[in-house]
């Protein structure tokens, strides 16, 4: 009985932090779907908004609410200039192409976060311990950190509000048939520019959110980049266009890498959650190439 | 058609046999069987949207047809992939233009020279002297073609600065340049110019007469498609409606109809 | 212009010619003090020799991998264990195993290149990334039971003489790059590089024309596997001097795309080019922030500068010129070569047009 529920708190404790993935694969799933553009970077926009929160906190004694909306306010201007600078240039270039410039994008903001706000980890207080939730251990005997399941109710009230406005708004509508065809789509009269512009937002603030659990846990530190590269693993298992899909991908990768990590990690010496995702991801592209939930592509000639 | 030619109009060489395709529900071709004789100028022509390069693709395996087969050169091909109908004699172009776009007129023509290469990378890293000689053989064969399709003057240049109408040439040449037995050649004169398709023409019927290479073409163009075929099949929706010799396709009363249209 | 050596035209040979003065005779006879080579020349040439690798495999065939640096280890590693365990290969001998070790790597992560593309292959090709760094280091084998975690390497010893010396190990490696860079042109400029670039292009097309998808992609990604591994093996033999896992992390990889992409894609001297001015930027920026500000500007935000402007150029080259330094390079080639003749001619008349008066 002890091994099932020890099994179970794994279990539960990897898709809660799964959910972590979630929020930074939501990122790209909301540039891709907006505009068929991988944006490699998303996990520097995660580092560059959490390490600008903690600096107008910590640096300017900003208070938090405060900092937080200044962070996504500045996440508006990085989607402005990029929307201007970057994508708008490259409207009629290859996928690759686009896909290098936004790695370029990635080191600009990695190098620009680090020339301003020093290389220093930091120490982000969310006032969530992460530790063991008492009334849980108790009751359920999991141990379960309070951090994990704030994570996880902040990633689904962002996927709900973000299924609504998809779903239910003309913004929404207009995003889709913008995705599907960008020329289309503005030739009957729908506003790219400022379409493109508040998905690259939207992206920047949920880059913030998932920057604060992040950075919560880890500390703010250029490490999180790194981490944020398993949200590639996480897309390809959901679907790059599927908001769903990063959610479940994201359940997936998290429970599948502790589960291994916990039960054959040990044989091996450990860290196998360092590549795990991405064999999976392997095994998942070999199978179903397009996701969970992504829409299959058929090849025309 | 030319009456006294060095190739007589053989055996069929290319048979398709009851191929039915369809994309997720929507049926772009059904039940259709047609074939090309060895040596001949085979035109498919139809409608937009009738179904044609759909057949060109499941002929050349870039489309797995539901259900069908294609013979080629007396046997069913069992698995039909791109490589493989190229391997046993088969070659084509395409609507869109699919060329190497970065390479130059001549290094596509190369390619297309690739089933008469046999040396692997070892060798032409080493450029042994079998490579040196075989990449002569090879280059001699494309400024050949080159040269027949009066395209000298371009060849150093990358294809994707060419204008269209070179472009459609270079894939000719391309498609040339592997000597198979027989081209598939998906509108080779579309977005042409009168002077040009005059001389795409000519070049199509001059292959065929001088090395004997079956044809079989897509085009929009009666007119053209009346001179230079010995044999039409036509296809509407999907299926063959119509399939002969240029003058009975031209009286057939189906093809008159989907042509000029009637109330149903 | 007809090639008279080769495939090689009168004007390669000349290059050939010049830049083997240049490296083997100039530079050792003139340069004399060690942070060159140990800093600049070995480095440069050994991450040049893995962009071409990176060349084949994404400039040639156009497949998006970034897996280098998982190779590069590979081929340390290989190269490392090879002189240990079975000393009578030799140096060169065990360079090539290790070359061939990482091919095979290079294989087996290369296979899913043949059911995806673009993205998904870059995220299969991490798989190889930290996967590879992630066995190294877990099994206490490769690394010889050591328990420091660094591993000092052995000292290149070629037919009982030692080459231990900057010079003498920068002479190796020009000796090997030099070679690997001409099979590696020989190639591209073969058959064997016009099918890679004809899957680049249009993979449909170049199957039609008889082209295996698999064939061609698989020994892209093995040949470009064995450039790396190699100069995996001559970094840290001849430049690290040691053998850390940590040292080809996913930095590294990303570092020779950089190079890659920034340098020229589907080009050999592109990968010179990149590699050079990705490795001497920040030198020169340091040395800027040393002796213009005199150290008044922090270390950390040099290096944070520094990676603003790669970021910066990437994109600007993505928008201005996809194609990277070595087609603006020809590009400017192009645009001078006329105006100079055309001026040449100028002159002409000029001097035409003045001499009757004297």
């Amino acid at each position: 009985m002890d091994g099932l529920l020890f099994f179970m708190e794994v279990v539960v404790g990897g898709l809660l932090a799964g959910t972590m993935y979630s929020l930074v694969a939501l990122g790209f799933v909301l540039i891709f779907k907006a505009s068929a553009t991988f944006n490699f970077s998303q996990g520097a926009m995660v580092f560059f908004s959490v390490l600008a929160f903690c600096g107008f906190m910590q640096d300017f004694n900003i208070p938090f609410v405060l900092a937080f909306i200044m962070a996504a306010l500045l996440m508006v201007v990085v989607g402005l200039c990029t929307e201007r600078f970057v994508l708008r240039p490259l409207m009629n270039a290859s996928e690759d192409t686009v896909l290098m410039a936004t790695i370029g994008l990635g080191y600009v903001l990695e190098g620009l976060a680090q020339a301003a706000w020093g290389v220093e980890v930091r120490r982000l207080d969310l006032g969530i311990g992460d530790f063991p939730v008492p009334w849980i251990a108790d009751n359920l005997k999991l141990f379960i950190s309070a951090l994990d399941i704030t994570a996880g109710l902040v990633a689904a009230l962002m996927i709900i509000g973000l299924f609504l406005l998809f779903k239910y708004t003309k913004i929404g509508l207009g995003l889709r048939a913008v995705a599907d065809d960008a020329g289309a789509a503005s030739s009957i009269g729908i506003p790219l520019k400022h379409i493109m512009l508040l998905v690259w937002s939207a992206a920047g603030v949920v880059a913030l959110v998932a920057g604060c659990m992040w950075g919560a846990r880890a500390g703010v530190q250029f490490a999180l980049v790194d981490l944020a590269l398993k949200a590639l693993p996480v897309l390809i298992i959901g679907g790059f266009s599927s908001i769903p899909g990063a959610i479940i991908g994201g359940l997936i990768i998290g429970a599948t890498e502790k589960v291994l990590e916990v039960y054959i990690g040990p044989f091996f010496g450990g860290a196998i959650e360092g590549w795990a995702p991405y064999v999976l991801a392997i095994f998942f592209l070999l199978y179903r190439p397009e996701g969970l939930f992504g829409e299959k592509i058929i090849r025309r000639v | 058609m030319v009456q006294n030619r060095k190739f007589k109009i053989g055996n069929p060489i290319l048979e398709v046999n009851d191929i039915s395709l369809s994309f997720g529900g929507v049926k772009a071709i059904t039940d259709t069987s047609f074939n090309v004789l060895e040596h001949e100028v085979r035109a498919i022509i139809g409608p937009n949207g009738a179904g044609k390069s759909s057949m060109l693709n499941c002929i050349n395996g870039i489309y797995k047809p539901q259900k069908g087969t294609v013979s080629f050169k007396g046997k069913v091909v069992p698995q039909i992939t791109p490589n493989i109908m190229a391997q046993m004699g088969l070659s084509r172009t395409f609507q869109n233009l699919a060329l190497f776009k970065r390479m130059s007129v001549l290094d596509n023509i190369l390619v297309g020279r690739k089933l008469h290469t046999n040396t692997n990378f070892l060798e032409v890293a080493l450029q042994l002297p079998k490579v040196k000689k075989e990449e002569k053989n090879n280059r001699d064969r494309s400024e050949e073609i080159i040269s027949f399709l009066e395209i000298e003057d371009i060849k150093d240049t990358p294809v994707g600065k060419l204008p269209y109408g070179l472009q459609k040439k270079v894939e000719l040449g391309r498609a040339l340049a592997t000597d198979s037995s027989v081209l598939l050649l998906d509108e080779p004169m579309a977005g042409m110019n009168v002077e040009e398709k005059r001389d795409m023409c000519r070049f199509i019927l001059k292959v065929n007469d001088e090395i004997g290479t079956t044809m079989v073409l897509i085009e929009h163009d009666m007119g053209v498609v009346m001179d230079i075929s010995d044999r039409v099949v036509v296809l509407d929706y999907g299926k063959v409606i119509g399939d002969g010799t240029p003058d009975e396709v031209r009286s057939n009363k189906k093809v008159i109809d989907a042509y000029l249209g009637v109330e149903h | 212009m007809k090639p008279v050596f080769m495939t090689y035209t009168k004007n390669d040979i000349i290059n050939f010619c010049v830049l083997m003065v240049l490296g083997l005779v100039i530079i050792p006879t003139f340069i004399k003090t060690e942070y060159w080579y140990t800093s600049i020349l070995i480095p440069w040439l050994c991450l040049a020799l893995a962009t071409i690798g990176q060349q084949i495999v994404m400039g040639y065939t156009g497949q998006l991998a970034l897996g280098a640096a998982g190779f590069m280890a590979a081929g340390a590693f290989a190269c490392f264990n090879l002189i240990l365990r079975v000393p009578e290969l030799g140096f060169f001998g065990s360079l090539i195993v290790s070359g061939l070790i990482a091919a095979a790597f290079g294989i087996l992560f290369g296979l899913p290149s043949l059911k995806v593309r673009g993205i998904y292959l870059m995220v299969a090709t991490l798989a190889s990334q930290f996967f590879i760094v992630w066995m190294i280091d877990k099994f206490g084998w490769f690394k010889n039971y050591d328990s420091s975690g660094i591993i000092t390497a052995q000292d290149i010893v070629i037919l009982g003489v030692p080459f231990t010396t900057p010079l003498a190990m920068y002479l190796i490696i020009v000796f090997v790059v030099t070679i690997l860079t001409l099979l590696a042109m020989n190639m591209a400029r073969g058959s064997t590089g016009r099918n890679w670039m004809a899957v680049r292009d249009m993979d449909i097309a170049a199957e039609s024309m008889g082209v295996s998808l698999l064939r061609t992609k698989v020994q892209a990604f093995a040949i470009s596997a064995f450039y790396c591994g190699v100069a995996g093996a001559l970094f840290a033999f001849t430049y690290l001097k040691s053998l850390e896992p940590v040292a080809f992390d996913i930095k590294l990889s990303f570092k020779i795309l950089f190079m890659c992409i920034l340098g020229g894609l589907g080009t050999i001297n592109g990968a010179y080019i990149g590699a050079a001015f990705i490795l001497l930027f920040p030198v020169l920026l340091n040395s800027v922030g040393n002796n213009v500000f005199h150290g008044a500007i922090d270390a950390t935000i040099i290096s944070s500068i520094e990676q603003v402007i790669f970021g910066l150029l990437m994109i600007v080259f993505m928008i201005y010129e996809p194609l990277g330094m070595a087609k603006l390079w020809e590009t400017i080639k192009q645009n001078i070569r006329p105006k100079l003749t055309s001026l040449n001619i100028k002159i002409l008349k000029s001097s035409k047009v003045k001499n009757p008066k004297k």
